[in-house]
């Protein structure tokens, strides 16, 4: 029934048709995705099957060669799309958590507020104190990002997405760059946000959280969908091989 | 503790036929016992050999030291901080201006970027202040302010190094930082401004640092543009007091200054790296 119903909705993030090469490398090879409003999709698949490509194309981090990249309903490959104001709506979350080095916590999550948001310096701080507290990390509001653990960064990464009030967030493989007993904190942080209702595209390796998280699993490989549905479904009855030997590796 | 354990080992047997060698502590220890007795002995060489009274005559002469002040404080130095201070500002503003345009993604702007690069780094600093003191005023029969043909003089040259400085510290700074930056909405501009330049700047601060020293030191370059007493640096202050006396006295005073410049400055460097160190 919530299919139903979001389906007559413009979709949060959708793609159409889309290809990205690097030289003569296709990596993305027409590939047709969606997320609606509210949605949490995880994307997962071999490594260079396309699906950080596929994630950086959303927020045009990458160019895509072709195709088209509907963010709520408005094409944000067009020439005369204004990037920089599409980026501010969608949060983005790196695996290499990419904090700005020589900002204390708190101006790393007020500087995009004050300068492309030109929110006041009240407001800013206050916005920042609210996400630091959601994540867990009010106390570091003064730490440099070097004398937090990686999975503080990390939280302190989604934490900054957050404090720009996106509509929807990305993430590239949150957890791969850290040690395994840090993991936790980070996945509890974006089930937090998806119990909340925020609508999240996910590249993961952790198949735990896909599933239990997860309203749908998009498996790629190769640059195109090869199955995608309810996680019980993808994770748990695979109908394609591909998607089985793959499930089978990561297990 | 090494040691300790080591001694006994080599001197368990002292039958053994091998002749007895020296355990690798006891050899440091003679190696380093030879190397005082090498620096003592020239120290004491040094002091029997030397002709103390003309040295102090010529070297160190007190009265004549005595009468270069305040002048080579007040006049000289002074002069070579100003022009040492105008020219770094120039040059870190053009060379700024340069290393953006040699990161330009528009060709053109980077050619230029790079031919000036090239030729100025290629020419002898001396050339520079030659063609900006003498050459363009012969040439267009106009002289400008002193202080601008220093600024330029020195400048154009410095920006061409500090440029290349400068790229290669933008280009230290992650890709991830724009990236990161860029996911926030900020445009490019904003983002060199915010994120890349300041951590750039970081990364060159021990080079750039380095720079302002061998721009001091090219100060002394300036006397071939021509002087007044109000506008001498300080090695020409020195060199014509040299002349006037002919005496070395006031060679060791200006030295004495130009040290006085340039030492706290390294040692400001070595603060700004352990500041640097922590808060990354």
């Amino acid at each position: 029934m919530t299919t139903d119903g979001s389906q007559t909705q413009v979709p949060a993030i959708e793609v159409r048709d889309l290809r990205k090469s690097f030289g003569e490398l296709e990596v993305l090879k027409g590939f047709d995705f969606h997320v609606n409003e509210g949605e949490v999709v995880c994307v997962i698949g071999p490594s260079g099957s396309g699906k950080s490509t596929l994630l950086r194309c959303v927020n045009r981090l990458e160019e895509p060669t072709s195709g088209q990249i509907l963010i709520e309903g408005e094409d944000i490959t067009d020439v005369d799309a204004d990037v920089d104001a599409l980026r501010s709506r969608i949060g983005m979350v790196f695996q290499s958590f990419n904090l700005f080095p020589h900002l204390s916590v708190l101006r790393n999550l007020t500087i995009a507020q004050r300068r492309v948001r030109r929110r006041s310096k009240a407001e800013a701080h206050e916005v920042a104190r609210s996400n630091l507290e959601r994540v867990g990390l009010l106390d570091k509001i003064d730490a440099y990002p070097s004398h937090l653990s990686g999975g503080q960064q990390q939280r302190v990464a989604i934490a900054r997405a957050l404090s720009m009030d996106p509509d929807m967030m990305l993430f590239d493989e949150p957890t791969s760059a850290l040690d395994p007993e840090l993991v936790g904190e980070v996945l509890a942080v974006m089930r937090d946000l998806a119990t909340e209702g925020m609508t999240m595209m996910v590249v993961t390796h952790e198949m735990g959280f896909a599933q239990e998280v997860g309203d749908r699993v998009v498996f790629m490989d190769d640059g195109a969908v090869v199955e995608e549905g309810p996680p019980e479904q993808v994770l748990g009855d695979p109908q394609h091989e591909r998607t089985r030997r793959f499930l089978k590796m990561v297990r | 503790m090494s040691a300790s354990t080591a001694k006994p080992a080599s001197t368990a047997k002292p039958g053994a036929r091998r002749p007895r060698r020296l355990t690798k502590r006891q050899q440091q220890r003679l190696v380093r016992g030879v190397l005082y007795v090498v620096f003592v002995a020239g120290l004491v060489g040094l002091v029997l050999l030397a002709d103390w009274e003309t040295t102090r005559r010529n070297f160190f002469n007190v009265e004549l030291a005595r009468t270069m002040f305040p002048e080579v404080l007040t006049i000289a130095a002074r002069n070579t901080i100003l022009y040492t201070f105008l020219a770094f500002s120039f040059g870190l503003t053009f060379g700024l201006l340069l290393a953006l345009m040699r990161l330009s993604s528009i060709a053109p702007y980077r050619w230029l970027a790079t031919i000036y690069i090239e030729t100025f780094r290629g020419l002898p600093a001396l050339l520079t202040i030659f063609l900006v003191g003498i050459g363009i005023p012969i040439a267009f029969g106009t002289r400008w302010p002193t202080l601008v043909t220093i600024t330029l003089g020195l400048g154009i040259v410095a920006a061409a190094y500090m440029a290349e400085t400068i790229r290669a510290g933008i280009e230290g700074v992650p890709k991830g930082q724009m990236e990161a930056a860029r996911s926030l909405g900020m445009s490019y501009t904003r983002a060199m401004i915010s994120i890349i330049i300041p951590q750039g700047f970081r990364i060159i601060i021990p080079p750039l640092t380095n720079e302002l020293g061998l721009l001091i030191k090219d100060t002394s370059l300036l006397f071939v543009i021509g002087t007044t007493p109000a506008t001498k640096e300080l090695l020409k202050f020195g060199r014509d007091l040299l002349n006037i006396n002919a005496n070395a006295t006031p060679l060791i005073v200006v030295g004495v200054v130009y040290l006085m410049i340039t030492v706290p400055l390294t040692q400001l460097v070595r603060v700004l790296e352990r500041r640097n160190a922590r808060s990354r």
